[in-house]
């Protein structure tokens, strides 16, 4: 299968499409940004996927399938210019895979679209709306963008449309919005809320989402690896220091005293649990995540399992 | 004390949960969280309250079930020692679910702990999800409306939500009837304060003779009935629901009504 992976030279983009080369798949990578290291079986292309020379890669290479991650931004810079480039990027995948019959498009987008707050279920179902733009506008753009998305389903029924909602990845690459969190050696939590967090090992998410391709899965799918941890336990597994601060300080103190700077609407996401139900996805696709909690824990801390997952141990048939 | 730390270790590990290696089973119910509290609560339920069962052979030993019962005193004392009597008395133990009311879940550390020890907030998702993991689930059908009994209304019964007996049919749960007996003599509501619950987020603050609500050592006691299958299809019309919560309703009632004829508060 032809495969166009856009945002590629992402942590993911580049585990997926490693992935992808293995299982003998033809990979084109387009971004904007540079790949220096692809590896053999990767065209990579370095451009906008919103301009027209991105458009003349889809033209003349015809890709079976494409896989956008181009939405997968981390919450900095600034709020318009993220929404833009989400949505008009989302827009362009889903235009090109009209024009050019790509059969099968994968958008992959996040499990925070359902928002945190104290009233939300434990284990959300696909078919629950977002109340993430609510609590925490900085996510707007990735609700608009999975929304959009979705909508190609009934807009081009001919394209075999799958919108993931996966939850935080982490390991190795020490990469992604749960990663930068707990980034430093001081981790902040708002005193006296503990809640359960969900994550997969990032070598699961890419095997997951290349899943899809070979089950060409239709719908939206929540996707998370094992059980959720209570973020304490998470802390001090990965050797971190807990700080709980009192909320009304929580804010002041961020981007302080060695600890992070967060986005402000994250302080709901750190008090009240985001944890999805992959029930659906795990019956269509056959899907088992190979890394339990720990095991991608101590791959984030140690990056000594980073062998496990390159080597191909274990490599799970799909 | 030491004696009934080790009881307590012993029951969690025979709960029949599915604990991770570090004892946390998918809801964040936490083994080492429910030995503290199994010990806190367990302290009460033996030597403080005294509290005797009769017919606790009917809640199911195993799958899916509801227990439903009467609400007073204040606040959800009657509901953690309910939660006590299915760990203490059952063999093997249950963890019984409670559904808290919703501000619980803005109030820190009193969240927190009560995640932990497997009391979610009350959403329709959650006791279903629970019931669908064959848990046991706590119902008491008259939510605030009943912990804000007052002690002179401690033995009526006000209006019953009908979500639980819908969900019962859709979810083919047995529902067990429940009567306590105590909970209202241990608190002792003579007024509900709105302005001070609204303090820390609650709908009421619940007021005793002696100002605080702390509960009294008196005597209390549960009484559990032969499990009711609902049958339906949870499509029924409100009426028809509505016949079913007031047989529920009907059950407890007697079952409260016999305990009283022979129980003594001290």
């Amino acid at each position: 299968m032809k495969v166009l992976v856009t945002g590629v030279s992402g942590k993911l983009g580049q585990l997926l499409a490693k992935v992808l080369v293995a299982a003998k798949h033809e990979v084109i990578g387009v971004d904007r940004r540079p790949w220096p290291l692809a590896p053999e079986g990767v065209e990579m292309h370095e451009v906008d996927l919103r301009k027209r020379p991105a458009e003349a890669v889809v033209r003349s290479r015809r890709p079976d399938a494409m896989v956008h991650m181009a939405t997968v931004a981390h919450l900095q810079g600034k709020q318009a210019a993220r929404h833009r480039m989400s949505l008009g990027a989302t827009k362009a995948a889903i235009d090109y895979c009209n024009r050019y019959d790509v059969r099968h498009a994968v958008f992959v987008g996040r499990h925070t679209y359902y928002g945190a707050s104290p009233d939300s279920p434990l284990y959300h179902n696909e078919d629950e709306p977002p109340m993430a733009s609510d609590d925490f506008p900085e996510l707007a753009d990735l609700v608009a963008a999975d929304l959009f998305a979705g909508s190609a389903l009934w807009r081009h029924p001919q394209i075999n449309t799958t919108v993931l909602r996966l939850c935080y990845t982490l390991g190795p690459s020490r990469h992604g919005t749960l990663a930068e969190y707990l980034k430093g050696p001081k981790v902040p939590t708002v005193m006296g809320f503990d809640p359960l967090y969900q994550f997969i090992h990032e070598s699961d998410a890419a095997h997951a989402i290349a899943a899809c391709l070979q089950h060409g899965l239709r719908g939206v799918f929540n996707v998370a690896g094992p059980s959720p941890l209570p973020l304490s336990t998470i802390i001090k597994e990965t050797g971190r220091e807990r700080v709980s601060l009192p909320e009304p300080l929580f804010a002041f103190m961020l981007g302080k005293f060695g600890l992070p700077r967060l986005a402000p609407g994250a302080v709901n996401h750190i008090k009240f649990p985001v944890v999805v139900d992959t029930t659906t996805f795990r019956q269509a696709t056959g899907f088992k995540h190979r890394f339990d909690e720990y095991e991608t824990l101590a791959a984030f801390r140690e990056q000594e399992l980073v062998s496990k997952s390159d080597a191909g141990i274990g490599e799970p048939k799909y | 004390m030491g004696a009934l730390h080790e009881e307590v270790q012993g029951r969690v590990e025979r709960l029949e949960l599915p604990f991770n290696e570090a004892g946390i089973d998918p809801y964040g119910v936490s083994k080492e969280r429910l030995v503290q509290a199994g010990v806190a609560l367990g302290a009460l339920y033996r030597h403080y309250f005294k509290i005797q069962c009769t017919g606790i052979e009917h809640i199911p030993a195993r799958g899916r079930a509801m227990l439903v019962a009467n609400h007073s005193g204040g606040y959800a004392l009657d509901a953690g020692m309910l939660a006590a009597a299915c760990f203490l008395e059952l063999d093997p133990p249950r963890l019984a679910h409670g559904m808290a009311e919703k501000f619980l879940a803005r109030v820190p550390f009193l969240s927190d702990w009560a995640n932990r020890i497997g009391q979610l907030t009350g959403l329709p998702q959650h006791a279903r999800r629970l019931l669908e993991d064959e848990r046991l689930l706590m119902v008491f059908p008259e939510g605030v409306r009943g912990t804000a009994k007052l002690y002179r209304e401690r033995y009526s019964l006000v209006r019953f939500g009908t979500g639980f007996v819908r969900l019962a049919m859709e979810t083919k749960t047995p529902i067990v009837p429940t009567a306590i007996l105590g909970s209202g003599e241990a608190v002792p509501t003579v007024a509900n304060v709105r302005w001070l619950g609204r303090l820390i987020g609650a709908p009421y603050m619940p007021i005793t003779p002696y100002l605080l609500a702390v509960p009294l050592p008196v005597r209390m006691e549960f009484r559990f009935g032969a499990p009711i299958e609902v049958n339906g299809s949870g499509q029924e019309t409100d009426e028809e629901v509505e016949r079913v919560v007031s047989t529920i309703k009907d059950r407890i009632w007697d079952l409260m009504e016999s305990g009283r004829k022979e129980y003594k508060a001290l």
